[in-house]
């Protein structure tokens, strides 16, 4: 049995806040440039290249890669065998937003009513799921999305019949019409299978993936590469401006799914998308 | 070549500007996002006069980070533009000349802008950090209660931009997307 006090989740929770919004991960970065170097139009590639000098200046300076520092998502992993001492967890977390939004300067997105919409001006709370594995440690992976790119994601519940065509052709769908709005070059997270909230919730996970590693399934793997090639042939390019760079990736996740079920989610991603882990 | 703009823009700069042409802005811009549209539509509406001036100049629809001690502004890129085109007719009316946001607007918008000479750069989404770099002053000259959204008179050097809707109506998006899927597919 291992004991973590709430204090230090706190910590870690506020230093993550800060460190997503500030530097780019390694991934997206190196699927910047490479796809800078392949961009067939000379606007396309001039808006890659300012794009990478915005994450240097955003890291130098330690600053937010994008003002939109966005609705928090928090993953928390709980071994078993941990125990909790100090406040309450939860608490912690959400303290932990609250400290780092404000000493990291991040913008406060949240509102309190999704109606009435008054800031809650410290921008909790994060939206938070828990799960309980084995062990004795606490991961939490923090995840900042933005409301551009998130105002395009969707989901459908498609017929088994509809196969994988019918998926790959709502990727598409939703990646066309997500168009400029959603900041491309985008990254695509694509949740197959689960039910009504499960697939939309795999989505976000696939959003987790490094763009640069593959899903282990062989007929997943060659469903990321084929909807990348298509989804980099629809014109869109980056910012919407015409060229081959729509998405830097597609990563996909799947789960077991009811026999009359096909349920498929796209969760988009920007090209600042986000997200750090720390292991208590 | 990115052509250097001084702003606020002059007519006959703005009808030098094609779609496609890129840009490097110096001057004045304020800032306005959809509070502020909001606010001040309904001060039109009301008869009573705006805060500021809106003649000849250009609007950046951002929502800036709170700044870091010692800095001028926290990171500062555009928002979404299409949340703004219910009030962009009326404010292009005012005598407004340029808009500066992300992604596309809709046709009142596109005739407006036609119907009062005025143009549409897009910034890059999600380049905030970078386009805080070139803000060389700012400070908030109305609406204070908004917060994030309340309208900055910003100083700025070189801010990089995309002419994306010229005074003529020709619109980029319609035009690049469509080049840019022919090519791809032949190949
Ligand atoms: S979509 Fe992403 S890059 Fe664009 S403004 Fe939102 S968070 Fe920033």
């Amino acid at each position: 049995m291992k004991e973590i006090h709430t204090c230090k989740i706190q910590d870690a929770v506020s230093r993550l806040c800060m460190e997503s919004n500030y530097y780019l991960s390694e991934d997206i970065k190196e699927g910047l440039l490479s796809s800078k170097a392949e961009e067939i139009s000379p606007l396309g590639k001039s808006i890659l290249q300012d794009i990478i000098d915005n994450a240097e200046v955003a890291e130098k300076r330690a600053i937010p890669i994008c003002q939109d520092t966005g609705t928090v998502v928090v993953f928390v992993e709980i071994g078993q065998d941990v125990h909790i001492t100090g406040d309450s967890l939860e608490e912690a977390i959400q303290n932990g937003i609250r400290k780092g939004y404000q000493e990291g300067f991040l913008r406060k997105s949240m509102v309190e009513d999704p109606l009435l919409r008054v800031n809650t001006r410290d921008n909790t709370p994060a939206i938070i799921h828990y799960s309980i594995v084995k062990g004795e440690h606490i991961k939490i992976t923090l995840a900042p999305k933005g409301g551009g790119s998130e105002n395009m994601s969707a989901l459908k519940m498609l017929k088994p019949s509809d196969g994988m065509e019918g998926v790959e052709e709502f990727v598409l769908k939703t990646v066309d019409e997500a168009g400029p709005n959603a900041c491309p070059p985008l990254i695509i997270g694509v949740g197959i299978g689960g039910n009504f909230e499960m697939a939309p919730l795999l989505a976000k996970k696939a959003l987790l993936r490094p763009i640069n590693q593959s899903h282990p399934k062989k007929h997943i793997k060659e469903m990321e590469d084929r909807l990348l090639l298509k989804i980099n042939a629809l014109g869109i390019g980056p910012q919407g401006l015409g060229g081959r760079t729509t998405a830097l990736g597609v990563n996909i996740e799947v789960f077991p799914t009811h026999i009359a079920s096909l349920p498929v989610a796209v969760n988009i991603g920007c090209h600042v998308t986000r997200h750090r882990t720390v292991i208590l | 070549m990115k052509k250097k703009i001084t702003l606020p823009i002059q007519d006959e700069v703005i009808s030098t500007l094609e779609a496609g042409d890129e840009v490097l802005l110096t001057g004045i811009l304020y800032t306005g996002r959809d509070a502020a549209h909001k606010r001040m539509v309904e001060t039109i509406k009301d008869n009573k006069p705006l805060p500021i001036d809106l003649r000849n100049q250009t609007i950046y629809y951002v929502g800036p980070c709170p700044a870091k001690p010692g800095e001028i502004i926290g990171s500062c890129g555009p928002t979404t533009s299409g949340r703004m085109d219910a009030y962009t007719p009326i404010i292009l009316e005012q005598g407004l000349k340029g808009m500066i946001g992300k992604g596309e607007r809709n046709k009142a918008v596109i005739d407006a802008i036609i119907k009062n000479k005025a143009v549409y750069f897009t910034a890059i989404g999600g380049a905030g950090a970078l386009l805080a770099d070139r803000v060389k002053k700012a400070e908030v000259i109305a609406y204070e209660d908004l917060g994030a959204e309340a309208i900055y008179k910003l100083y700025v050097e070189d801010f990089p931009a995309v002419v994306t809707i010229d005074a003529k109506g020709n619109n980029l998006y319609d035009t690049q997307k469509e080049k840019y899927k022919k090519i791809l597919n032949q190949a």
